[in-house]
């Protein structure tokens, strides 16, 4: 198998029209009945290439899903876990590819130890009603990926000072209130 | 219009919020008319749909409609943690706000406590970044960019009750 690490890690380099694209939609879609020909007319791109874009971006796995993004705390979600594990190196693709494929778990990432102050490489993320249930939740993905043996630790949010949306592109102006 | 009619509107209003929140976390049809295509779905009108897209994104429930970018994918982004004397997270945390690059801010439990996302354009770009909030915070931040992503992300399965 190729090593998909190396690659992921990796920054794209996208052409200029695509980042147009980026820059037009990562805000969200305008509410209207034809958000696509609105954002075409914003960075100067006719409706059709801005939807044919879009579509380059999520085969070529750039955009995850399009959709409805909610957020969990809005929700009645207000607890959330981030737990983090030290996992061999040999076993992190196993164990991870088991967890991430759960729905309550929303990111499962691998990322770099920094020893000796972080020894951990894997991070999900957990959210409940409250911390019973995102403990609950924990026990479960324990069992089923069969974790028993792995340190882990929990951390819960406490409060949360800023969440919005990612900017990747600068912002354009027409779009920045939207 | 009697009470038993106004029941019933909410109820269909509230039915169509959680078609709405639930069912199109992924899978948004990419044609011009999106919008037009879930009422179609949900056997509403267009305008309902967007009357009540815009509603929840008011109230803060949705953040928005429209695309998760893969980290890294078209941008550099990193995972940055910082272990912050208590009595001065909420100053700090103010400081980090600041920056544009920042899109989401934690405190969490952990001498780690205080946990925050940059996204820049390129990793130059987000190097930078990370030297000016070291300085304007007068605390060296841990940075975790993602290495591989195990996660399939079809969005959150609601549980109303």
């Amino acid at each position: 198998m190729p090593d998909k690490s190396s690659e992921q890690g990796k920054t794209t380099n996208l052409s200029e029209a695509d980042r147009k694209v980026v820059a037009g939609i990562q805000s969200g879609l305008p509410l209207v009945s034809r958000p696509y020909a609105e954002i075409g007319k914003a960075i100067g791109m006719p409706e059709s290439e801005v939807i044919e874009r879009v579509a380059g971006l999520l085969k070529r796995g750039l955009i995850k899903r399009m959709g409805v993004i909610v957020r969990h705390h809005e929700l009645g979600y207000r607890a959330n876990a981030m737990v983090v594990w030290n996992i061999p190196d040999e076993k992190v693709s196993e164990l991870g590819q088991c967890m991430g494929c759960f729905e309550f778990v929303t990111l499962c990432y691998r990322r770099p130890r920094r020893l000796p102050d972080w020894p951990y490489n894997l991070f999900t993320m957990i959210h409940g009603r409250n911390r019973e249930e995102v403990l609950d939740k924990l026990a479960f993905l324990v069992r089923r990926c069969h974790l028993q043996d792995i340190t882990h630790d929990i951390l819960f949010s406490r409060r949360r000072f800023k969440q919005r949306g990612a900017v990747y592109q600068p912002v354009l102006e027409k779009f920045s209130s939207v | 219009m009697g009470r038993q009619r106004q029941k019933k509107d909410r109820d269909r209003q509230t039915r169509l919020e959680h078609h709405l929140l639930n069912d199109f976390q992924h899978g948004l049809s990419l044609s011009p008319t999106p919008f037009a295509d879930m009422a179609e779905v949900l056997g509403v009108s267009e305008n309902e749909v967007l009357t009540t897209l815009q509603q929840k994104k008011q109230e803060g429930v949705i953040s928005r409609v429209g695309a998760v970018f893969r980290p890294n994918g078209v941008g550099a982004s990193t995972l940055a943690a910082m272990a912050v004397d208590k009595n001065e997270i909420e100053r700090i945390a103010e400081i980090i706000n600041g920056f544009d690059a920042v899109n989401h801010n934690y405190e969490r439990e952990h001498e780690y406590n205080l946990w925050f996302v940059l996204t820049a354009e390129n990793e130059q770009a987000l190097a930078e970044v990370i030297k000016e909030i070291e300085q304007q915070c007068g605390y060296e931040v841990m940075s975790l960019p993602m290495l591989e992503d195990f996660h399939i992300d079809l969005g959150f399965d609601i549980k109303w009750t």
